[in-house]
């Protein structure tokens, strides 16, 4: 009996580490952004639609706002973009754009094709402020609180169950 | 005899070839221009994940991002960051993932004290394990010893 007690106590162990493991691993590929709980990042990017609007970190004070990065050639962005519009729509936050790396004919004649939910849109030509947003895929979207602080992020195309489910129910 | 030595030299070259990184560098942009500074730029560029294709660095990926991110590392270093700067930029956009190998950290230091422990746990077991081998064998033989002068003492 004593023989077996030692090794199936460090089995029993490495059963419970393992089992916590995988209870408490995020999504899979998902990589938690560690810009969470921090404020957003200082950047200024000029206006996609009008050039004397800029984009800037303070554009993002004083209300939530939904920071949305996109780009035309993104697939997964045209899927989201009813989604964008409905969020227009309900009028709750608005929508911050930054378009990421993309040709800025091309990202006005999307807007006017498929209808714009933007606030204000920042051309990210270079993909510099992208960077500093720990950007690595598009679609992104993160919601910013009124001080400015990031909340929450959320990679890949939004729904209206994930716009509910994670965004609004963040909103105090 | 010939031909397959000639072949031979070829593949030698393209070994050397493919040792040299600069050689085959995915950067339109030219090396940086003090060779301390691009050795820099190699070690840490190996260094970083890319953030896309997951299992690549950024100085082997050739997506859009992971020049990005070059271009940056280029620029900091150009700016006088040092490499410690450089990575802690990084690690603040993107977390440790970014990092291939991950830093020591309270969170993370049991497992980085995993294989010492277990080391040590091992050689614990190993030597109590000999020991009393060694005390069974001698009341063994102990044993043997008894049997054989009885043996001796009945003959």
């Amino acid at each position: 009996m004593n023989r077996f007690l030692l090794p199936l106590g460090a089995f029993a162990l490495l059963l419970v580490v393992l089992i916590a493991g995988l209870v408490h691993a995020p999504q899979k590929g998902i990589i938690v952004s560690p810009l969470l709980g921090k404020p957003a990042p200082q950047f200024s990017l000029p206006g996609l639609l009008d050039a004397s609007t800029p984009l800037q970190a303070q554009s993002l004070r004083g209300h939530w706002t939904l920071v949305n990065v996109w780009g035309t050639w993104c697939v997964e962005c045209r899927a989201e973009h009813q989604t964008l519009l409905e969020i227009k729509r309900q009028g709750r936050v608005p929508i911050y754009g930054i378009d990421w790396k993309d040709d800025d004919t091309q990202a006005r004649a999307w807007l006017a094709e498929l209808g714009n939910p933007y606030e204000r849109v920042g051309a990210d030509r270079e993909g510099r402020v992208a960077i500093d947003w720990g950007v690595y895929g598009a679609p992104e979207s993160f919601l910013v609180n009124p001080s400015g602080t990031v909340v929450y992020k959320h990679v890949g195309a939004l729904t209206p169950e994930i716009w509910e489910r994670e965004f609004l129910s963040r909103l105090l | 005899m010939k031909a397959l030595r000639s072949s031979f030299a070829a593949l030698l070259a393209l070994a050397a070839a493919l040792a040299a990184p600069q050689a085959f560098a995915i950067d339109a942009s030219p090396p940086l221009p003090d060779p301390v500074l691009e050795q820099r730029y190699l070690t840490l560029t190996h260094e970083l994940r890319c953030m896309q294709c997951q299992n690549e660095s950024l100085a082997d990926s050739p997506v859009g991002l992971a020049s990005d991110l070059r271009r940056d590392v280029r620029e900091q270093l150009l700016a006088g960051a040092t490499d410690e700067q450089i990575l802690d930029l990084m690690v603040s956009r993107y977390g440790e993932f970014i990092l291939f190998r991950p830093r020591m950290s309270a969170r993370n230091a049991w497992l980085w004290s995993a294989p010492v422990v277990l080391t040590i746990l091992g050689v614990l077991i190993g030597v109590r394990v000999l020991r009393d081998r060694r005390k069974r064998v001698d009341v063994i033989d102990a044993a043997n010893e008894d049997a054989a002068s009885s043996e001796s003492l009945d003959a």
